[in-house]
C-alpha cells in the first residue's frame, strides 16, 4: 500500500494528465499521427498493384521534374515577397494604432482592421474577383475615368496574387505589431531624437531594434499562412498561380498518387521550418521570445 | 557677468483653457546651475519641454547660447536632456547608449570610442563601457544618462526630475554627485524639481514656479531668508504660517492678530495696512524655546505653548506645541545639543522669536483660509 506522499503525488500527476489530455489528444491524434503515416507514405514507392517497397523515388521525382521545384522556389519567393509587403503596410497601420490613435480612435482602427476577418477568406477572395475581373467594377470604373480605353482582365496575375495574400494576411502582421510597438516608451523616442537622431535614425535604432521580437513573430505567422495558402492563389492567380499546394492537392486529389503528394508536404514543411530558422538566426532572435509576442 | 546660456522672453504655453506657462522671462548665467521648483502643475515640466523643443510656446521666444531656438528641431538644438525615467536606450551596451549622440553626429567609429570611453571614465563608469544598462544600479544609470548627454558637449543641459525615482539615501548621494558633475564640467544645468531641498543644496540660482509663473528668482539663500511672496515662504523651507489680520503696524513691524486672538509680530514685506487680512511665516529654527520664562531673551514678546508631539529626525528633530490659550500649532526646531530631548506632551513651555526674522505678507486672495 502506498503512503499518503507518493498518493498527492500521484493525484496532482494524474490532475495535470487530465488538464492536458484535450491539447494532447489533438495533438497526438490530427498532428502527429497523420504526419507520421504521410511521412511513411512519402518513403516508398509503389512497383505493382498494392505492393509497395521502400524508396526515396518520390522526392528524387521532384528534384529531378523542374515542373516541381519551379512551383517549389516561386511558392516561397512569392510567400517572402507577400509578407515583406505586409510588413511594410502593417508597419504604419499598427504605428497609428499604437502610438497615435487615443482611446476610442485607437479601438476604431483596429477594429476596421478586423472587420474583414468576419466574413469567411473564400468569400473575401470572391469579393477581389467581383472587383477585378474583366467586366468587374474596378476596370470599369478605369474606363469610365477615360484612364483605359477597354476593360482590362485584372485577375490571373502575380500581382493580384499578392494582392490578396497581402489583403489575408494584414491582421495577423497588425497584431503583434502593436503589442511589440505598444510596450516602448516613449520617452526612449525623445530621448533618442533629443540626443539628434531624425525621424529615420529613431527608427532605425530604437523603435525597429524594439519591435523585432514582433516583426519576426509576424512574418513567421504570414509567411506561414501564406506558404500554405491554397483558396487565394487559386482563386486570383487561375491557372498561371503555379502555388505549390496546388501541386500538393493536384498530386492526392486528381492523381490519387498520395506518395508523390505526401513528400510534398514534407518538403512544404520542411521549408517553412528552414525559412523560419534562417528568419530567427538573421535577426538574432530566439523563437521562445518571439512566440510570446504572438 | 557671464554671457546668458538661456534667455527666455515672455514664453507662454496654453493648453484648452488652462495657462501652463504664462508671460515667463529669466536668464541663465553661462556655466551656472539653474533650478526651476515648484509643485505638480506649477508648468516646469511644459517650460522644460519648451526649451528641449519638444513643444512649441504660442509666443514669446527662447534663446540658447544667443541664437533663438523658434522653428529649430530638438535634435537640432545645442540641448540635451536628462529625462526623468532616464530613457537610456536597453537594446544597447552602455557604451553604444553614450555613444549614440556621436554616432547621430556622423563621429567617425574611432573617434566616437575615444570620446566615449573617455567620458564613462570622468563619470567613473569605466569599466561598464560593454555592460548591459539593466546590470547597472540606479546610481550608475543615473551617471550614463548624464554622460550620454555630456559627451556632446551641449550649451544646455536639461535635467527633468532624474532623482524623483531613487530612493533617499541614493538621492542624497546622487544631490552631491550632480553637483560635482556640474562643477566639474562647467556645463550650464537647467534642473526642474518638487523637491526643494534638491534646489536648494545644488543650485546657483532658483526660480520658484507657481501657476505658470516665476514667484521669484534667486539664490537659495535669498529663498530661503527673504522670500518675496506667501507662496516662496510656504514652499521653499518648513514654515509655521500664521492667518489673521493686521492689528496695528510699527515702521516696519507688524502685530498680527489671529481669529482665536494670538498676537504676534512680523517684519512686514509689501503695503500692510491696519485691519488688513495678512498671513505671517515663522521658521521652525528662528523659534526659541525655553522652559522657563527667564531663559528667553527679554527684548521680545514671549509666547507660552503646550508640547503637543515630538518629531525626532536626527538632526532635524522639531516639536509640535499649540499656543497655550489659542490652541494654535506652531512648530519649533529642537536644538541640536539634545537639551530638549526629554520634552514630554502636555508639558508647559515658553517660546519666541525675533519678529525681524519672521515675515508677513498682505493674505493672497482666495487662499487665506487655508494652512500651509
Amino acid at each position: 500500500m502506498p503512503d499518503a506522499p507518493t498518493l498527492s503525488r500521484w493525484r496532482r500527476r494524474l490532475s495535470l494528465g487530465l488538464l492536458l489530455a484535450p491539447a494532447l489528444l489533438w495533438l497526438g491524434a490530427l498532428i502527429v499521427l497523420p504526419h507520421v503515416d504521410l511521412a511513411v507514405l512519402s518513403f516508398r514507392a509503389r512497383v505493382g498493384p498494392r505492393t509497395y517497397v521502400a524508396s526515396l523515388a518520390q522526392y528524387e521525382t521532384f528534384f529531378l521534374e523542374p515542373l516541381y521545384w519551379h512551383v517549389f522556389v516561386r511558392t516561397a519567393v512569392m510567400s517572402l515577397v507577400a509578407t515583406l509587403l505586409t510588413l511594410l503596410l502593417a508597419f504604419p497601420i499598427a504605428w497609428v494604432i499604437a502610438k497615435l490613435a487615443r482611446g476610442r480612435a485607437s479601438s476604431l482602427l483596429f477594429i476596421l482592421c478586423l472587420i474583414p476577418f468576419w466574413v469567411s477568406e473564400t468569400v473575401r477572395t470572391l469579393g477581389w474577383m467581383i472587383l477585378l475581373r474583366e467586366s468587374g467594377v474596378l476596370p470599369a470604373l478605369l474606363v469610365k475615368l477615360g484612364l483605359i480605353g477597354t476593360p482590362v482582365e485584372l485577375l490571373y496575375h502575380d500581382a493580384t496574387i499578392l494582392v490578396g495574400l497581402v489583403y489575408t494576411s494584414l491582421l495577423f502582421m497588425v497584431i503583434p505589431l502593436i503589442s511589440s510597438l505598444e510596450s516602448l516608451d516613449n520617452t526612449l523616442i525623445e530621448a533618442a531624437y533629443d540626443l539628434g537622431a531624425g525621424g529615420l535614425a529613431v527608427l532605425r535604432t530604437i523603435v525597429i531594434p524594439h519591435a523585432a521580437p514582433g516583426i519576426t513573430a509576424g512574418c513567421i505567422v504570414v509567411f506561414m499562412l501564406t506558404l500554405g495558402n491554397y483558396l487565394t492563389p487559386t482563386l486570383l492567380g487561375g491557372k498561371n498561380s503555379q502555388w505549390f499546394t496546388e501541386q500538393i492537392y493536384t498530386q492526392f486529389i486528381t492523381r490519387f498518387n498520395w506518395e508523390q503528394g505526401a513528400a510534398f508536404g514534407f518538403l512544404l514543411l520542411g521549408l517553412s521550418s528552414a525559412m523560419v530558422v534562417a528568419g530567427l538566426k538573421l535577426t538574432g532572435q530566439r523563437f521562445g521570445d518571439v512566440m510570446r509576442r504572438t | 557677468m557671464n554671457a546668458a546660456d538661456l534667455v527666455a522672453t515672455a514664453v507662454s504655453k496654453r493648453f484648452a483653457d488652462h495657462v501652463a506657462v504664462d508671460a515667463l522671462s529669466f536668464s541663465v548665467e553661462h556655466g551656472s546651475f539653474f533650478s526651476i521648483l515648484g509643485p505638480s502643475g506649477c508648468g516646469k515640466t511644459t517650460l522644460l519641454r519648451m526649451i528641449a523643443g519638444f513643444i512649441a510656446p504660442d509666443s514669446g521666444d527662447i534663446a540658447i547660447g544667443g541664437r533663438s531656438m523658434r522653428d529649430v528641431a530638438p535634435n537640432r538644438r545645442p540641448v540635451n536632456m536628462v529625462f526623468q525615467q532616464l530613457a537610456l536606450f536597453p537594446m544597447m551596451s552602455v557604451g553604444e547608449n553614450v555613444a549614440f549622440g556621436l554616432a547621430r553626429r556622423g563621429v567617425a567609429r574611432a573617434e566616437r570610442r575615444r570620446r566615449t570611453d573617455a567620458m564613462l571614465e570622468r563619470v567613473g563608469l569605466a569599466a561598464a563601457a560593454g555592460k548591459r544598462v539593466d546590470e547597472l544600479s540606479g546610481g550608475q544609470r543615473q551617471r550614463v544618462a548624464i554622460a550620454r548627454s555630456l559627451v556632446l558637449e551641449p550649451t544646455l543641459l536639461l535635467l527633468d526630475e532624474p532623482l524623483g525615482a531613487l530612493d533617499l539615501k541614493l538621492r542624497e548621494h546622487m544631490k552631491i554627485e550632480l553637483k560635482q558633475l556640474q562643477a566639474a564640467f562647467g556645463t550650464t544645468f537647467v534642473y526642474i524639481t518638487h523637491d526643494q531641498s534638491e534646489a536648494l543644496v545644488l543650485s546657483d540660482h532658483v526660480g520658484v514656479m507657481n501657476q505658470g509663473r516665476f514667484e521669484q528668482q534667486g539664490t537659495p539663500q535669498d529663498l530661503y531668508y527673504r522670500p518675496q511672496t506667501p507662496f516662496v515662504a510656504g514652499f521653499v523651507g518648513a514654515n509655521n504660517r500664521i492667518v489673521g489680520r493686521a492689528a496695528d503696524t510699527h515702521g516696519n513691524e507688524v502685530r498680527i492678530t489671529t481669529a482665536e486672538g494670538w498676537s504676534i509680530h512680523a517684519r512686514g514685506h509689501g503695503p500692510i495696512a491696519p485691519g488688513d487680512a495678512v498671513e505671517a511665516f515663522v521658521r521652525p529654527e528662528v523659534a526659541i524655546l525655553a522652559r522657563r520664562p527667564d531663559d528667553l531673551p527679554r527684548d521680545r514678546p514671549a509666547h507660552a505653548g503646550v508640547v503637543q508631539s515630538l518629531l525626532f529626525d536626527g538632526a532635524n528633530s522639531a516639536v509640535l506645541l499649540r499656543e497655550a490659550r489659542t490652541r494654535r500649532e506652531f512648530r519649533i526646531a529642537l536644538p541640536q545639543t539634545g537639551q530638549f530631548s526629554d520634552l514630554k506632551p502636555e508639558e508647559s513651555v515658553m517660546f519666541s522669536f525675533d519678529p525681524e526674522r519672521a515675515v508677513c505678507f498682505p493674505a493672497r486672495s482666495g487662499t487665506a483660509g487655508q494652512d500651509a
